[in-house]
């Protein structure tokens, strides 16, 4: 089972899932975050809390976005772990709106 | 004298329940930066709470929360005083005489009622009850269900509903390897249950089950799901619901519930019917259950506004068993304010408030106490980052004078004759409750009775 966070989170970075992460399992970059499965408890409180749904789980990933299921395993064990909410990036609410969220 | 949360007079905080909330409050205090100290007070002898006696057993990855729990209960300053119920065994004004802030972390232990004639017939059950049975609650261990009964009824569609019908659904061999308790395999090993009916208030766009439980659904070895593709003909507010992108869990909800609706019959050993726009008006039988009527329903009001209006024509659904799974309630205690309509302690910002909404000073909650039973494990977290904030920020106004904690409770506890759990005795429970469970293949079987429990730190 893997959980990942896809493109839409570019630019974004709401980062209201790492306040409903039971097990702090979110890494972040400038850009946007990545979860590490080998922390994740797969129960899924992230991926309707976000804003533009760019969180999916198992079969629900898109064949388009698929290669993020590497990107999250490489990038988080890189980078370090959020657990609190931060503010949005600069654009986020027009680049939400952009998305169609 | 010293400002609490300084060496010389460090906060110290008492937190009433060892669940995810709780759990997820004694880290934000921790790791607040201040000095702190936290007693967790839990009412059984073992902690993690829903994670431990409601998170289903065939879902062992989501009890994995306990690892971070575990974790925090080894953070300095934490202290496990198990065992001790509050109310009981020591008195909310105690807690505020030896604590400068107590947070309510203690859930919401009830089931909502239906409110309809013959809920209390025989063969008609809470959803907690079974949850709490099946998981070796204490509390529970020695109830009993009929699972002579070929149909039952389950009347709600959340995840706890999703849980239960899956155990109902679930072969014993599915189920033998998880640390489900040891007297409901027994039980279920003799289950006739054939047909199990899963019944909203609302249509297939309002189901409140998360994709992945309700998918888990369509895929059991052993049991097929049925929708009727009659009810996949939405009313146009649904349709408009489904239409805003960001409604996209209920659009994947009804996008699965349309596969089921498409899918014949395999002829499975069992089967799970969704019923949607029926409501239970009342449970008749002898002298136990026998059927529930079922009014239907119609859809009124605005989209996502949109509540569920009897129609006055019924049906009649023959059944042994009913499950309720409506909604959870939190349960009193004395000396905190309490909201009975919303089964919840009043509060603003989490910090507890009387009627008037005079802030009762040095009474926070936190969880389903105070938001009311929603979300999932990690919403606690949020929740109680906030209530900590409210309660860091009081800080200077909480009462001033230093204040002893489990110094002063420890002893008061023990003259009542009171056995407290400690960490390192839970520990011990722990161990043995994973080596019970070793020669069965399961990850433990836990201890179902509290003097069990006792008795394996203090002997018979």
């Amino acid at each position: 089972m893997t959980t990942i966070v896809t493109d839409n989170c570019k630019g974004c970075r709401f980062t209201d899932c790492v306040t409903v992460c039971p097990v702090a399992c979110f890494h972040a970059d400038d850009n946007m975050l990545y979860i590490d499965n080998l922390v994740c408890i797969q129960c899924s409180a992230c991926i309707p809390i976000c804003p533009v749904h760019a969180i999916y789980a198992d079969d629900d990933i898109p064949e388009d976005k698929r290669h993020y299921i590497e990107i999250n395993a490489e990038r988080s064990q890189a980078l370090p772990v959020i657990s609190d909410k931060q503010d949005p990036l600069p654009g986020a609410e027009e680049r939400k709106t952009a998305l169609g969220y | 004298m010293d400002a609490p949360g300084t060496a010389g007079n460090p906060l110290r905080v008492a937190v009433v329940g060892a669940g995810p909330s709780g759990f997820y409050a004694a880290e934000a205090l921790l790791k607040s930066g201040q000095n702190v100290s936290v007693d967790m007070i839990e009412r059984l002898p073992a902690p993690y709470g829903l994670v431990r006696y409601g998170v289903a057993p065939d879902h062992p990855k989501l009890k994995e929360a306990i690892l971070v729990y575990a974790v925090i209960a080894r953070l300095p300053h934490f202290n496990l005083l198990s065992n001790v119920a509050v109310g009981r065994d020591v008195t909310v004004e105690e807690l505020r005489a030896h604590y400068h802030g107590v947070i309510f972390a203690c859930g919401a232990e009830t089931d909502r009622h239906l409110g309809v004639p013959g809920e209390d017939l025989p063969g008609s059950h809470t959803a907690t009850e079974f949850v709490a049975w099946y998981n070796s609650h204490p509390d529970y261990r020695e109830r009993s269900f009929d699972l002579s009964a070929e149909v039952v009824a389950i009347v709600g569609q959340g995840n706890v509903a999703a849980d239960v019908c899956r155990i109902l659904a679930k072969s014993v061999d599915e189920l033998k390897a998880t640390d489900i308790a040891e007297h409901a395999l027994d039980a279920l090993a003799a289950s006739r249950v054939r047909d199990i009916h899963v019944i909203g208030r609302r249509g297939a766009a309002q189901a409140k089950f998360t994709n992945k439980e309700l998918k888990e659904l369509g895929e059991l070895a052993s049991c097929d799901a049925v929708v009727d593709p009659q009810d996949m003909e939405l009313n146009a507010e649904s349709v408009a619901e489904l239409e805003v992108k960001s409604n996209f869990v209920s659009t994947k909800n009804v996008e699965i519930f349309r596969v089921f609706a498409t899918r014949a019959p395999t002829g499975k050993p069992r089967r799970i019917v969704f019923h949607f726009l029926k409501s239970p008006v009342a449970i008749t039988g002898a002298t136990r259950m026998e059927q529930v009527v079922l009014v239907r329903n119609r859809l009124e009001g605005a989209p996502f506004q949109q509540v569920a209006r009897e129609t006055g024509e019924t049906d009649l659904l023959q059944c042994g068993l009913l499950f309720r799974s409506i909604g959870y309630s939190g349960v009193p205690i004395p000396g905190v304010p309490f909201d009975a309509r919303r089964g919840v302690f009043p509060t603003q910002d989490g910090r507890i408030v009387d009627g008037d909404s005079a802030v009762v000073s040095g009474l926070y909650a936190t969880g389903w106490i105070k938001r009311g039973p929603s979300g999932i494990i990690g919403t606690n977290r949020a929740d109680s980052i906030a209530t900590v904030k409210s309660l860091l920020a009081d800080f200077p106004r909480l009462a001033p004078a230093a204040k002893d904690g489990a110094e002063a409770l420890e002893p008061l506890l023990a003259a009542r004759g009171v056995r407290v759990v400690s960490l390192a005795d839970w520990l011990k429970i722990d161990a043995a409750e994973v080596a019970r469970g070793q020669p069965k293949g399961k990850p433990r079987e836990k201890f179902t009775r509290v003097a069990e429990m006792l008795q394996c730190l203090d002997g018979p």
